[in-house]
Parts: C-alpha cells; sequence; structure tokens
C-alpha cells in the first residue's frame, strides 16, 4: 500500500517536473539556441593528422536547421520543384540543376494522358507547419541536464522534431502535406564528433532515452518512424554535423571520414584533392555514409567501384555496450564472421556508425554516356544478361522499359534550335520506319563509361557490338546522360504528382537472371490489377527498369503511380497495392529488398526471408549489445 | 475454401443466358464461303505467334529436355545422341501442327456434316465475347467435358466462326494412327498423347515440357479434357490430374501471369455413339479407331441427333483462385528447368481446382427432357418396359413433375419454351426411337437390334440390357442435379436417423464408396451435405434444424424419388460385394472378376433377384474395385503382371454391411490419391 501510495506521488510529481519542462522550454528556446551556438567544435583528435583542414560549415550541404534550405513536407530543395507556370507548361525552378529554369513541353500532356490528370484538379499541400499540431515533447528532464552540461547542441523546436520524424515514404510525405503529424521524437542532439556520441549514448543509456540515428533523411523504409508504441523519450540523433574528411590515405587510397557527411560534400571534397569514392546512389545529394553503411546501400556505379560493403574498410560504431571497431585495415581477414557485416544494414538498431574509412580511387580521366535501344524489353534483358555474363558491364548500365522510355521522353525540355529538333525528329523516323521497332515496345539502355580514354571507347566498342546481336542499336550519349540526370530530378516530381491527385512511389528488389522477365512482367500486371481492384479509377503507371547487373543476377526498380480521384483512403490503397506488388516478388524469387532496406514498412517478411535461425541470431546480437532497447527504433525485427 | 464457394455462387446466380443457334444463321450462306472466311482473331498481348515447327524446337532444345536427357542417357546406358533422337521421335508422334488451310478444310466438311444431323447448335454468344478478351490476355486452357468424338470438332468450329485463336488440343494416340484423319487432325491442331505412359521418364519429360511451352508462349489456346477419357456412361468422370498440374506449373513458377481456365459444357440431346457405347460397357470391345471403321460409321450421319448445347464458362483465374492454397516461394531455391514433382501442397491444389472445373462443368451442363424421362423409365420395372409398356400420360405427368424437381435443384432445363409438353414430350420420345418406342398411348423399350437375328434367351436378356443401359447413361447426364440431396436421402434412410451429426457421418461415408461414381470436390463434404439439406428443404422435403434434419410429410415422393433413383448404385455394389466375399480364393484377376460379376449378375436378374441392369455395366464394375481399393478392401498386387487383387473379405463385409444400415458407418481414412 504504502509504496503504492509513494509510487503515485512520485509519478505524480514527475508529470509535474514534466509540464514545467515543458513550459520552460517553450520560454527558453533563444537561451537553447544560444546554448547551441556556444557549443564548442570538437578538438579534432590530436593523434590523427588532420589532412583536410578546411572548417566546419564551410562548403557543407546540410545546416542544423535542415528546413532552411530543405522542403519540410516534400524531397529536396526548397528553390528546386517541378510547376505548371501560366501558361500552362511544366517548368523546373531554381538552378541547381541542369534542368533548372527549364521549360519541359511534354510533361502535361503525359501526365494527362497517363494519369488521366488534370491540370484544374489540384490538391495543395498544407504550406507551413502548424506547430500546435506537433505534440509538445516528452522530456527526460535528467537526461536534459545532463547533456546540456556536455555542450552538445540540441533542440526541442518544433520544426527540427518534424524534420526528423520522417524519411520518404509515400504515406509519410502525404500526411505531412495534409499536416497530419503522428509520433514525433522530442528533441533532437547533433554531435559534432565521434566522442560527442560517445556521451550521448552513455547519457541515453544511464537515463534510458530512447535514441534513433538520423543520417540524409532519405529513407523509404519508414525507418524513421517514431514507433508509436514508445513511452519514453526520444531523442533524434542527428549526425550531419559530423562531416568531416579526418585523412586521406594516399598510399592505401583509403579516406577516414565522418560518418553524417552527405554524399555529394564528400565527393566534392574528394574530387579537390584529385580522388572520389565512387559511390553514388540516386540519393547522393542527400544521403549520408552512416546512412549508406547502415542499410547496406548500393551506387549507380557499383561495376567499377563496388556496394558501400566493399568499399568499407573499417567502421567504428557507438553501441550501449560500448565502440566497435576492428584493430586493423587489413583488406580481409578471416576472423570469425565479420564484425562489419553486423553493422552494415542493422539500420540504426544497433548503434550509431560514426566514423568510417573508405576506399577511394583517383578521379576517373574520362567518363562517357551512351545509350541503346532495343526493339523490346525481352532482348535488353537478354543484352544485359550477355554483358553481366561477359563480365564488362560499363560503370552503369540500366534498361528501362517502354513505359519509363515514354516517361523520360516527356521530360526532355524544350529544344531551343529548329535544328536538334529536326534531327530528333529524324532519329525517331529511323528508328520507327526504318529500322521498323514498334514505338510501343521499344526500350532504351542508358550506359556510363568510366576510365582511361583509350579502355572507355574500347570498352564501349565492346557492349554497342553485344547489345547489336541483340537488336540494340546505339542512340547517343544525349539520351544516356539525360537519363542519369533525370534520376536526381526524378524525386521532385511526385511533388509535383500530388499537387494533382497523382501519387506514387518506386520500390526495388533483386532477383536471379532466369526471373528478371517474369517478375517484371507479373509485378507490373500485378500493380494493374490490384489498382483495378481496388477501384482506382485510372490505369495506373506501372514501369520498371533493370538498375544493376551481377554475375548471377540483376537489381530490378519498379516505379508505381495512380490518379486517386475518387478514393476515400488513397494512401491505404496505395499501401495495398505495394504489400501486393511485394508479394509478388518474393513469389517470384525477388529479394525483400536490394538496397533501401527492411525498416517497419517491410519487417512482416524478414522472418521468412532470413528463416526462424536468422532472426534469432539477429535477434541475440540485439539482446547483447543493446538490451535496454535504447536504439528503440524498432527497426528490421 | 470460401474462395470455392464464391466462385460456385457466381455460377448459382448466372442467370438464363441468352442461347443462339450458330447453325442458323449459317443454313443461308455456302459451306464454301463459310470456309475462306477472313480469320482474324486477335493476337496474344504476352508474345508474338509461333509456329507449331517454333514450337516443337523450343521444346527439343529447353533446359528441361536437355537435363532429363542426360539423365535417361546415363540410367540406360546408352549415348546421349540416342536418347536425343528417341525424344525427337516422342516429338514427331506428339505435336500439332496447326494450320489454317486444313481448319477451313475441316470447317467445310464439318459444316456440312453438322447441318446434317444437328437441328440446332447453341451456343452461348456473350462468353464468347469474354473468351476472345481473355486470349488476349494470358494463356487460355479450354476444358470441355467428353462425351462424344466431334466434342473438340465442335468447339473448334465455333471459335473459328468467332475469330477466337483456334486451341491446340490434347487428343488420344489412337486417333492419330488413323490413316489421313491422323493427318487432318494434327493439322487441325491436335497433338496426340499415349496412353499409358506409365513410368517412362522420357516421354513424360517430353509430353510436359510440350505442354508447358504452349502454355508459356500463351500463342493459342489449350484444349483439353480434364476427365481424360469420354466418358462411357455420359457421366462426370473423375478428373486426371497430370495434365492440370502440368498446366498450372508454369503459373506457379511464375513464368506465366496468370492461367485462365475455361470449363465447357457440351450436352447433346442425342449422343452419336450412343449404342457403341451400351456395347462397350456390356463387354462388347470397342471398334479400334480406324478410317476404315469410321467409313463404316457413317450411316450414323443419316440420322437426326437433335440440339446440342455448348455452353462456354465463365473464364476463370488461376491465380485468384489458387490464392492462399500455394506459397509460391517453394519454387525460388531450385533452377525452374529442372525437373521437379510436384510437392504435396501444389498436388492438392491441381486436384482441388481439377475437380472444381468438373463441378463447374456439371453445373454449365443443360438437362434435356429426355434425360428426366430417363430417370422416371428406369424407375419402372423392366418387365413392365418391356412387355405391357408405361401409359404415356403417366410418363408425362411423372416426368413434368421431376422438371419441377430439378428446377428446384437449380438444373439448367433446355425445356423448349411455347411449345406445348405434350408435343415436347413426344418429339423427344419420336427423337429416341433407339430406346423406346411409343405405340398406342404406351411407351415400350426399343430392343430391335439389326445385328442379331437369333432370339436366345442370353441374347434377349442382352438387347435389353444394350437399351437399359443407354436409358442409364442418359439418366446418368442429370445425375448431378440430384445427386447431393439424394446421398442426403440415402443416408436418412440407411441409418434411419435424423441427427445431423450420424447423417453428415453417413453422407460422407457415401461420398467416399461412390467416389468413383460421381465426382465431389475434396474436403468439401460438409459443404455438399449443406447444400443438400438446403435443397430438400426447399423443395419442403425435410425439415432442417440446427441438429436435426427431419421428413416432412408434405413431399414423400421426393425422397422416395431420390432414393429409388440412386439403387441400381446400392444394388449393384453390393451383389458385387457379396461376389467377393462369396468367391473361395482371396486373390482374384480383374479379368475373372468381371466375368464372373457379368454370369452371377445375369442369373439372378433372369431369377428375379436383381432388379437392375447396371451390375452389368463394366463401368461400374472397374468403379467397385477401385473404391474398394480406396477403402483398402481390396490390394493390388504389385508384383502381378496380369492385374490380380487380394482382398480383405471382413473388409468388404462391413463395408457392404455399412452401406445396408446394418451397423454404423465409419470413415475410412482414404489412401492418397494416386491418379497421376
Amino acid at each position: 500500500m504504502a509504496s503504492n501510495s509513494s509510487g503515485d506521488e512520485s509519478s505524480r510529481h514527475q508529470t509535474a517536473r514534466h509540464r514545467l519542462s515543458v513550459i520552460a522550454g517553450h520560454l527558453q528556446r533563444p537561451t537553447d539556441r544560444n546554448a547551441a551556438l556556444l557549443a564548442v567544435d570538437c578538438k579534432a583528435q590530436g593523434s590523427q593528422p588532420n589532412v583536410n583542414t578546411s572548417d566546419r560549415g564551410e562548403g557543407r550541404t546540410v545546416p542544423r536547421r535542415r528546413q532552411e534550405i530543405m522542403k519540410w513536407n516534400g524531397w529536396g530543395y526548397s528553390d528546386s520543384r517541378f510547376l505548371f507556370n501560366k501558361k500552362g507548361q511544366a517548368e523546373f525552378t531554381g538552378n541547381r540543376y541542369r534542368l533548372s529554369g527549364m521549360i519541359i513541353p511534354g510533361l502535361k500532356d503525359w501526365m494527362e494522358g497517363t494519369f488521366g490528370a488534370n491540370l484544374q484538379h489540384k490538391t495543395q499541400a498544407t504550406p507551413v507547419l502548424n506547430t500546435s499540431a506537433v505534440q509538445p515533447p516528452t522530456l527526460n528532464e535528467a537526461f536534459v541536464e545532463e547533456l546540456k552540461s556536455t555542450g552538445i547542441p540540441f533542440s526541442h523546436e518544433a520544426e527540427d522534431r518534424v524534420f526528423r520524424a520522417h524519411g520518404h515514404c509515400l504515406h509519410e510525405i502525404f500526411a505531412l502535406r495534409e499536416g497530419k503529424i503522428g509520433r514525433v521524437p522530442d528533441m533532437v542532439v547533433w554531435p559534432n564528433c565521434h566522442n560527442d556520441v560517445v556521451k550521448i549514448v552513455e547519457l541515453a543509456c544511464k537515463h534510458n532515452v530512447c535514441l534513433i540515428p538520423y543520417g540524409g533523411g532519405t529513407s523509404v523504409s519508414s525507418a524513421l518512424e517514431c514507433p508509436p508504441e514508445e513511452t519514453r523519450s526520444i531523442v533524434s540523433l542527428d549526425t550531419s554535423q559530423m562531416n568531416r574528411i579526418l585523412w586521406i590515405d594516399e598510399k592505401n587510397l583509403t579516406a577516414h571520414v565522418e560518418s553524417g557527411i552527405v554524399g555529394q560534400d564528400l565527393e566534392r571534397l574528394l574530387n579537390e584533392s584529385g580522388y572520389c569514392t565512387g559511390h553514388e546512389p540516386d540519393s547522393m545529394e542527400f544521403s549520408s555514409l552512416g546512412g549508406w553503411v547502415a542499410t547496406r546501400a548500393s551506387g549507380m556505379k557499383k561495376n567499377i567501384y563496388g556496394n558501400i560493403e566493399d568499399l568499407v574498410i573499417h567502421i567504428k560504431m557507438v553501441t550501449p555496450r560500448g565502440v566497435i571497431e576492428k584493430s586493423c585495415q587489413g583488406p580481409r581477414m578471416s576472423t570469425g564472421p565479420d564484425i562489419h557485416h553486423f553493422i552494415l544494414g542493422s539500420e540504426g538498431t544497433l548503434g550509431v556508425v560514426t566514423e568510417v574509412t573508405i576506399k577511394i580511387r583517383p578521379m576517373p580521366e574520362y567518363q562517357k554516356y551512351g545509350s541503346v535501344v532495343f526493339p523490346n524489353f525481352e532482348q535488353g534483358v537478354a543484352c544485359l544478361r550477355e554483358v553481366a555474363r561477359q563480365r564488362c558491364a560499363p560503370a552503369s548500365i540500366r534498361l528501362m522499359d517502354n513505359e519509363q522510355f515514354k516517361f523520360g521522353h516527356a521530360l526532355k525540355p524544350q529544344v531551343s534550335s529548329i535544328f536538334t529538333s529536326f534531327l530528333d525528329g529524324l532519329k525517331k523516323f529511323y528508328i520507327t520506319k526504318f529500322k521498323g521497332f514498334d514505338p510501343n515496345r521499344l526500350c532504351v539502355a542508358t550506359l556510363l563509361f568510366e576510365g582511361p580514354r583509350e579502355k572507355v571507347l574500347q570498352h564501349e566498342k565492346q557492349v554497342y557490338d553485344i547489345a547489336a546481336k541483340f537488336g540494340g542499336l546505339a542512340a547517343g550519349e544525349d539520351n544516356g546522360q539525360r537519363g542519369y540526370m533525370l534520376t536526381f530530378v526524378i524525386a521532385y516530381l511526385r511533388d509535383l504528382g500530388m499537387d494533382y491527385y497523382v501519387i506514387g512511389e518506386s520500390f526495388e528488389t533483386s532477383v536471379p537472371w532466369d526471373r528478371v522477365l517474369d517478375i517484371c512482367r507479373n509485378v507490373k500486371a500485378r500493380i494493374i490489377r490490384e489498382c483495378k481492384d481496388k477501384g482506382v479509377q485510372f490505369p495506373p503507371l506501372s514501369t520498371c527498369r533493370v538498375t544493376q547487373t551481377y554475375d548471377a543476377g540483376a537489381c530490378v526498380y519498379f516505379y508505381f503511380a495512380f490518379n486517386y480521384r475518387g478514393l476515400s483512403d488513397p494512401v491505404h490503397v496505395y499501401e495495398q497495392v505495394e504489400h501486393a506488388a511485394r508479394e509478388e516478388i518474393l513469389a517470384n524469387g525477388g529479394s525483400l529488398s536490394h538496397h533501401h532496406g527492411v525498416g517497419k514498412l517491410r519487417k512482416e517478411w524478414m522472418r521468412e526471408t532470413v528463416s526462424n535461425v536468422g532472426v534469432g541470431m539477429l535477434k541475440s546480437v540485439k539482446d547483447y549489445v543493446d538490451p535496454n532497447n535504447i536504439f528503440g527504433n524498432r527497426n528490421l525485427l | 475454401m470460401a474462395n470455392t464457394y464464391r466462385v460456385l455462387d457466381k455460377v448459382h446466380l448466372q442467370d438464363e443466358e441468352e442461347f443462339v443457334d450458330i447453325l442458323e444463321d449459317k443454313r443461308h450462306c455456302s459451306d464454301l464461303r463459310f470456309a475462306f472466311r477472313t480469320f482474324s482473331p486477335p493476337p496474344y498481348k504476352g508474345a508474338p505467334a509461333c509456329s507449331s515447327a517454333e514450337l516443337n524446337q523450343a521444346v527439343l532444345e529447353s533446359q528441361y529436355l536437355r537435363y532429363v536427357i542426360n539423365e535417361v542417357a546415363l540410367e540406360m546406358g546408352s549415348s546421349v545422341e540416342e536418347v536425343r533422337d528417341e525424344a525427337c521421335g516422342i516429338m514427331r508422334e506428339m505435336s500439332q501442327n496447326l494450320q489454317l488451310r486444313f481448319i477451313r478444310l475441316m470447317g467445310f466438311v464439318v459444316r456440312k456434316v453438322f447441318k446434317r444431323i444437328f437441328s440446332a447448335i447453341y451456343v452461348n454468344m456473350e462468353r464468347l465475347q469474354a473468351l476472345q478478351q481473355a486470349t488476349q490476355e494470358c494463356p487460355v486452357i479450354l476444358m470441355p467435358n467428353h462425351r462424344s468424338y466431334i466434342d473438340f470438332l465442335v468447339v473448334s468450329y465455333i471459335l473459328f466462326n468467332y475469330d477466337i485463336p483456334l486451341p491446340v488440343i490434347a487428343a488420344g494416340i489412337p486417333l492419330a494412327g488413323m490413316t489421313i484423319v491422323g493427318e487432318m487432325l494434327r493439322r487441325s491442331g491436335a497433338f496426340f498423347i499415349r496412353r499409358a505412359i506409365g513410368s517412362d521418364k522420357l516421354y513424360w519429360a517430353v509430353l510436359s515440357e510440350y505442354v508447358r511451352t504452349i502454355v508459356r508462349k500463351g500463342f493459342a489456346p489449350l484444349e483439353f479434357f480434364v476427365e481424360g477419357l469420354r466418358s462411357r456412361t455420359l457421366k462426370s468422370l473423375p478428373p486426371k490430374l497430370g495434365m492440370m498440374n502440368m498446366i498450372l506449373e508454369p503459373f506457379f513458377k511464375g513464368e506465366v501471369y496468370d492461367v485462365t481456365l475455361l470449363p465447357i459444357s457440351i450436352s447433346y440431346d442425342r449422343v452419336l455413339e450412343e449404342s457403341l457405347l451400351a456395347h462397350e460397357l456390356l463387354g462388347v470391345p470397342k471398334p479400334r479407331e480406324s478410317t476404315a471403321g469410321l467409313l463404316k460409321a457413317s450411316r450414323v450421319l443419316q440420322e437426326n441427333y437433335g440440339c446440342m448445347h455448348v455452353n462456354f464458362g465463365r473464364p476463370l483465374s488461376a491465380r485468384r483462385l489458387c490464392e492462399g492454397k500455394i506459397n509460391r516461394c517453394q519454387y525460388n531455391l531450385t533452377p525452374r528447368d529442372l525437373p521437379q514433382k510436384p510437392n504435396a501442397e501444389a498436388q492438392a491444389c491441381g486436384s482441388w481446382l481439377a475437380h472444381m472445373i468438373v463441378r463447374l462443368q456439371e453445373e454449365g451442363a443443360l438437362t434435356s427432357p429426355w434425360s428426366l424421362m430417363a430417370c422416371v423409365l428406369l424407375q419402372v420395372p423392366t418387365a413392365a418396359l418391356t412387355e405391357e409398356g408405361l401409359l404415356f400420360h403417366q410418363l408425362t405427368e411423372r416426368t413434368l413433375w421431376l422438371r419441377k424437381l430439378a428446377l428446384d435443384f437449380r438444373a439448367h432445363l433446355n425445356w423448349p419454351e411455347k411449345v406445348p409438353d405434350s408435343d415436347v414430350m413426344s418429339s423427344t420420345v419420336a427423337l429416341h426411337r433407339s430406346v423406346v418406342y411409343r405405340k398406342a398411348g404406351r411407351v415400350y423399350l426399343t430392343r430391335n437390334d439389326e445385328l442379331e437375328q437369333k432370339h436366345s434367351m442370353e441374347e434377349d436378356m442382352m438387347r435389353t440390357a444394350a437399351a437399359l443401359l443407354m436409358l442409364a447413361s442418359y439418366r446418368n447426364q442429370c445425375l448431378h442435379v440430384f445427386v447431393r440431396p439424394a446421398l442426403l436421402a440415402l443416408a436418412m434412410s440407411v441409418t434411419k436417423s435424423t441427427r445431423k451429426d450420424e447423417l453428415l457421418t453417413c453422407f460422407c461415408f457415401l461420398q467416399e464408396v461412390f467416389s468413383n461414381e460421381f465426382v465431389f470436390i475434396p474436403g468439401q463434404s460438409s459443404q455438399d451435405f449443406e447444400e443438400a439439406c438446403s435443397l430438400l428443404h426447399k423443395c419442403k422435403a425435410v425439415h432442417v434444424g440446427q441438429w436435426e434434419v427431419t421428413n416432412s410429410d408434405t413431399q414423400p415422393e421426393v425422397l422416395s424419388f431420390l432414393q429409388e433413383l440412386l439403387k441400381p448404385f446400392i444394388e449393384s455394389y453390393q451383389l458385387m460385394f457379396r461376389f467377393l466375399c462369396e468367391e473361395r480364393d482371396c486373390v482374384f484377376r480383374e479379368k475373372d472378376f468381371l466375368s464372373g460379376v457379368r454370369t452371377l449378375a445375369t442369373k439372378l436378374i433372369v431369377s428375379g433377384e436383381l432388379h437392375t441392369y447396371e451390375a452389368l455395366s463394366s463401368d461400374m464394375q472397374k468403379n467397385v474395385l477401385s473404391s474398394l481399393r480406396r477403402l483398402g478392401a481390396i490390394t493390388k498386387i504389385t508384383t502381378s503382371q496380369n492385374n490380380e487383387y487380394k482382398v480383405n473379405k471382413s473388409a468388404v463385409r462391413r463395408t457392404g454391411d455399412m452401406l445396408a444400415g446394418r451397423i454404423p458407418p465409419q470413415i475410412v481414412q482414404a489412401a492418397p490419391d494416386a491418379r497421376l
């Protein structure tokens, strides 16, 4: 009885304290920001040579307050977006991309034709975040107190917290556009270096606070969603300020880099020294090195440089049990199961990756884009398979299906000269009339070659010769280059679609060669059927491309979008269709994910994917490393 | 399970559809013009068309066949080339060679013949449009029931007529042996399958890869008879599962998105082969399929065979039907080209689907007035039919009563509208003068067999038997309408109980015993039972409570009619059980069993102890053997060459006792079905 009442009392005290702290938090906002400004930068560890001396913040893309340059409810930079101008023509704003400031005449027709969308029917997104819709933070007072004493900057401003509560899944962005905010982190911390992270993790363990690491925020697996059942205070650990290259080892061609650096900064800074990593996932503008490690990322040019697991030499990760790392930088070891593989793909469930030693290469001497048109998708796949068999894949080779080819066509910017348009017409005539390709069946492969000039040209010839055997016709550098440029702007396009009742998403898988065609056909057909069954009024866009080749299989990307007018719960319909599509992928021998990861979106299939024992193994690692579930984002398992 | 119901419900709910006589508008246009009509079916979207040579090449070059050829070569100790040549030989023997000009020629001939022998061929046109649509989307499997040699001619003829891609058809190898005709059939799209394949690994491999390749390429519908054989008794046969598994495999393995199954119910007013079939059942061997025989049979073309109904079913998606029944991931870990026996799950799924197709064929079949009359006539004592005759108005009255019952049981009737019932009755009797004739207001059994001149007692009985077996066959055409309520009625009389659980047990037992006679979807007995209850309830024959089913006194003739309907089966089975128990030896040969039963049955019929002639039917005799095998009462001696069985007399006796209601029935765990 007594203990009970005392318990009641203490909990009452706690609630009261909590209320106070919330109020104090609101009042203290300016002070907080001051504190943040005062925060001391980590001294570069004395023992390590700091090759790159550039100061923090200078030339870095991501500020602490991301909302200053990025959309809070859409993809990418605030200044860059698609819109329909007064003349009803599509236009891409800003000046960051090659497409920026250009008119895209074909887009309107394509959108109307493909989705039955109409410029008259527009849905406005909520323009600014309504902070009163955000739950007040649940703060762990003791944790906050001790954190303050470390001088590590933090914030519990609504805008900061909301920004870190989501990735870029459709349902996440859709909810933000509607102004619907669910459970968000209670505060955000910005460690500046490895030691900061060690301190934060120690404090989190000490005060039983839930930590969710946040890198670039580009997750598409619901990995950043706060588990709604989490009752502890949730702290988002934003690594974006840990963004230095600590050293470059030119003898061994490695670089030691803090994990928060985003791809574009890493590449640019290395380029300044004449190097590159060659790791270029489509999200590289915003995704971070730590995120790549945590999700087993894959880059476009993996054929030359390898995927992230091939690139990392050494990883340092802070866990509740302490820091895990290897003792040397040997290129390969036989020391039991590779502990790196507990970290790679752990999706923030075991700790925070703080520093990574990554392979670097001298910048390529010569780059050349290219493209090949095939009479049909089957021939295209056969060609890619042959290229993989001969192990002569260029840095990147991607095969788009017919729908995507048309889509790419619709995104062609307005051509300035009559001559170019005349040339385009001629090309089209040659391919469809002279060569007899059916414009409703043909498909395109885009290519990127890298290396010494001589070798590139030789390599190019080899690949085009193979393509010719499968009826492929070279279709010019321009088409290829545009194809790759589009991968960066395509994410912006979804926001435009959402302005006009079109929602969509992409998802990926990897599959053995003999099943590539079957999986493409079946998944696309399944999407169309499911949409029909679920009452979607217009046929959806259901398209795919083969984006990577391996010895034993390929990575396939599906794009799927539909016009949701007339549906009461479009996101639910969308999720049902995506679910069905994933079931179809698995039934056709595809993997649960090639590089997006599992997160919470796909975790229901983990058991059948890795077997009971497999799940048990992962669980036991988690139980040992993080018995109190401090890293409580509940991804994977 | 819920799935099945949905599908079946849809079929129940379908409103009477418009049937169109396809001979009608064509009678005016010349046969030649018909044969040279432009034939332009819409192309299949999935893949380009494929010639028969390309198809054969794809099969021979397949990874799968290469693998099997190597394996067989290793086992036989012969060279790979030899085995490959053998495979090519099999291929040559099997493969179809569909050519449009032969279709035109066939179209010309078939049309001439059809116009002569049939007064009408009715087709439900709307479904043909659905079918045409379906052939563009994914591979289509046409699954007609098989009652006559001309079944597939009719289907191809209709498809040709309506611009639907012509099917390739699985046919029995004897047809291939007929001079000229075999080649004609081949060129009309038939491919030929040997009858007893047994364990010939190479043959299986070639056949299954051939079938799968046709499905994968999808360029033409594949037509096969899921019953495997032409039904000698006009009753549905338990489906054969080999082909079913072959066509499902490409879908299970993801090689096609879906497979569309299309049940087709062909109903004949009068079957061309009727007397041939009856004699075959009585042990007169079937004439070998030969061109000479065909020409001899051309007198068949002198007669009128009434109407024919071809009811195209709703296209069914195998994908939808298999949802939740099959885990397709099981094929992920082995190359799909490697030979792989379908596992238990896949087999169960195939078997379920095959049985369901048969059920849908039954439900799509049209019940003719003649078939109802046959039911009535068979319940009249034989002597009455042969000697004093049945009063025609009595027959009419009973038939009309039965028509109402059939409608209550949701039968599709093909009872001509706007024609007085008496005209329907007399024209029906006139059409079937080979079985009955009408004289002075009475109906008699026809027994004028031209081939037999002498009139010994024995032969006289055989002629009666032939007529009665024909009659039984026509009764069988509508048996599916009544079988579930009839089994319940039987269970009520066997158990003398009203308790639902006891009735269900007995119902299941009867289904099990008669599973070779009537086709039931496996694992669906309780649904069948419920259906029986609700149908009997609907026609006010029983009251159905939560725990009880009781006799209602308002309609006593319903139950007695239904019990009487199954009596020939019960009596024949009991007779054969008795025969087995009275045999001195515990081991018998199938041949001896058949002749022994025939002798005993003849004796008992003459002495008046046995009232049904159906015990003489070799079909029923073989069904008893299969049934007892399933029940574990007899076992086949595998080492023996001449079909020897070992009988467990007490088990046979017990089954007989259960069937007679002397001991309560128990559900016997049936041995797994091995009809692959």
